[in-house]
């Protein structure tokens, strides 16, 4: 239980990153946080104690393994995470040759 | 029964040899882009008479039996969906074709357009919860390339904005996707919403209904949420503008929240008053901060706010004429917001400006626009016979019948200040004495006048889908939603 509860802790400090954080390098890296927070608790999800890998063969008899959706699923997550992050730090950096600052109340052209 | 996976091969595959080709052949993005969109609304008219043949199609990927295997679903609702978004995204593609020849790349934006259609439709028939995901994010991130495309700054600060804020959303969901997982251990729809009727509701039930709310929420910009949304819409490009305000904020929010809990986690009261308060609050705040704009399209982007507020307002009422009214009106939103950012596009286009205080007596110069905005306007503040109306009159009624004369009232009080506020717009931008900067301004090319037309002659005939002849398009998805639970049972039976 408490690694669920641990894996919340992890998502509410990304969250406080990027809510509170004024420099846009610092809520990306929140997102990083909230993106591997969720993705560590799907993986959990589908832990079980000294479970294996659910791999079939020969003679082999698969008493205790963990389940492989979960990680399946976190894969695919990950690749969604990486093209996020990738398309945001190039918008950071266009954002920083446009106003030639990382601080977030300093880019505040757009109002009303 | 094979045409469901065409609705993702298309736009992906237009993609992929746009990407690649693109840049040799420039012609290329114009034509594969138009003729994809265009068979891709074939398909999705053709799909009206699949489902009434068939009431519901299951298309199993790779041949592998639901609910292991990962499945399509085409039903009412999602023919439904399917016809508004092609169409939408065909006039859409059709006005890019002289409108996008200001930004440098164009290809690039086709790429950009066709993979966010893929995502889109790819929500619109999943009947797998991961896949729903995937393709949401599919086509959340196609779109915040597309608000930063013309890179200006405050284009980029928009984008930003908007991809922080879309994020987020996609965390809570993919946590609620993760909790939901962890208490029915599957990821089919139709099987979750079994395991779900058989273990009986819990907290961690309602836990992961509010994660939900929260995250396609704030995709569908209800009022808590909406903060990203008047940024980010109207620093798109004009086509882009009307897919993101016309569709992509329907399918990635309203669609969403419609699936999930009507069909899946199963609807109640509580999840009906939130959703039926958060209607009304987004459609009087709405409207009320677009009455101060005097950027066009930041206007009309407030008035995307207010409009979501009727479309949740109506399905949230939970009635069948509620219903009827809210999906209704999501296709006559479609369709008229659209309109009206490509007017905008037009107005940008030949003047250069957005300002409404600088434009004044285009009506001479630019008759179509003029015209067009005119009928659209009419449409949203809701003045028969145009469809706007019909949609409208519709839930106000439903409202009175379910005696929230509260929510009637707001209604109705929204649709006055609608109306108001594109008197304005009509006054500065289009009557009036022509301003003498705008002497010899000219009206815009063939393919956008013909996109508008087209348009404007649905928000004029739209009316004629209430008609007995037409009802079972709008009727089959309200079937669907009303039936609950009872999807399950039809989407199992399907598939033997």
């Amino acid at each position: 239980m408490s690694e669920y509860i641990l894996c919340l802790i992890l998502f509410c400090i990304g969250l406080y990153c990027v809510l509170r954080k004024r420099n846009i390098i610092k809520i990306v890296i929140g997102l990083g946080i909230i993106e591997y927070a969720v993705n560590l608790f799907f993986v959990l999800i589908g832990y079980r104690m000294h479970g294996r890998a659910p791999i079939l063969a020969k003679d082999q008899q698969i008493l205790n393994m963990v389940d492989p959706i979960p990680q399946a699923l976190v894969l695919t997550s990950i690749v969604i995470g990486l093209a996020v992050t990738a398309l945001i730090v190039a918008i950071a950096i266009r954002l920083y040759e446009k106003y030639g600052t990382f601080d977030i109340t300093k880019i505040n052209r757009l109002k009303g | 029964m094979k045409i469901l996976p065409f609705f993702v091969i298309i736009p992906l595959g237009t993609a992929f040899l746009i990407s690649l080709l693109g840049k040799k052949i420039k012609s290329l993005g114009d034509i594969l882009a138009n003729l994809g969109t265009l068979i891709l609304l074939a398909l999705s008219l053709y799909s009206i008479r699949l489902v009434d043949a068939h009431k519901i199609l299951v298309y199993k990927v790779g041949g592998w039996i639901p609910p292991i295997g990962i499945c399509m679903v085409l039903d009412g609702l999602s023919s439904f969906m399917l016809v508004t978004v092609n169409l939408v995204s065909f006039l859409v593609a059709l006005y890019s074709i002289s409108y996008m020849e200001k930004y440098t790349g164009k290809y690039k934006f086709y790429t950009l357009f066709m993979l966010m259609l893929a995502g889109m439709n790819g929500i619109i028939i999943s009947g797998d919860l991961f896949n729903l995901f995937v393709f949401l994010e599919i086509a959340s991130i196609s779109s915040y390339a597309l608000v930063a495309f013309g890179t200006e700054a405050e284009e980029l600060e928009a984008s930003f904005k908007y991809a922080v804020m879309g994020s987020v959303a996609s965390g809570f969901i993919l946590l609620g996707i993760a909790l939901l997982y962890s208490y029915t251990s599957t990821l089919n729809m139709a099987d979750i919403s079994l395991v779900l009727s058989e273990k009986g509701s819990s907290l961690l039930v309602s836990f992961i209904a509010v994660l939900f709310l929260m995250g396609f929420g704030l995709k569908a910009a209800l009022v808590p949420f909406h903060a990203w949304l008047a940024d980010a819409h109207p620093s798109a490009p004009a086509s882009i503008s009307a897919m993101l305000s016309g569709v992509l904020i329907k399918v990635l929010g309203v669609y969403a929240i419609m699936r999930l809990f009507f069909n899946v986690i199963g609807i109640s009261n509580t999840i009906l008053s939130i959703l039926m308060f958060l209607g009304a609050i987004s459609m009087l705040a709405g409207v009320i901060l677009a009455l101060a704009q005097w950027d066009f399209k930041r206007l009309l982007a407030y008035h995307s706010i207010s409009q979501i507020g009727y479309i949740v307002l109506g399905i949230g009422l939970g009635t069948p004429l509620g219903i009827l009214g809210g999906l209704f009106h999501l296709f006559n939103h479609s369709i008229f917001k659209s309109l009206l950012f490509l007017n905008s596009g037009a107005v940008d286009y030949s003047l250069g400006t957005r300002d409404l205080r600088e434009m004044g007596g285009l009506k001479e110069r630019m008759p179509v626009t003029a015209n067009t905005n005119l009928i659209a306007s009419m449409s949203i503040a809701g003045i028969p016979p145009f469809n706007g109306f019909w949609s409208k009159l519709i839930i106000i009624l439903a409202c009175l019948q379910a005696n929230r004369f509260g929510y009637a009232l707001c209604a109705i009080v929204g649709s006055i200040l609608t109306l108001a506020s594109f008197m304005k717009v009509q006054k500065y931008a289009f009557f009036g004495k022509l301003n003498e900067r705008w002497k010899d301004v000219k009206e815009v090319p063939l393919a956008m006048r013909l996109s508008m037309i087209i348009l404007a002659m649905i928000c004029i005939i739209g009316g004629i889908l209430l008609l007995p002849i037409f009802r079972p398009f709008l009727q089959s998805a309200v079937d669907v939603l009303l039936l609950g639970k009872g999807y399950a049972g039809i989407v199992f039976g399907a598939i033997q």
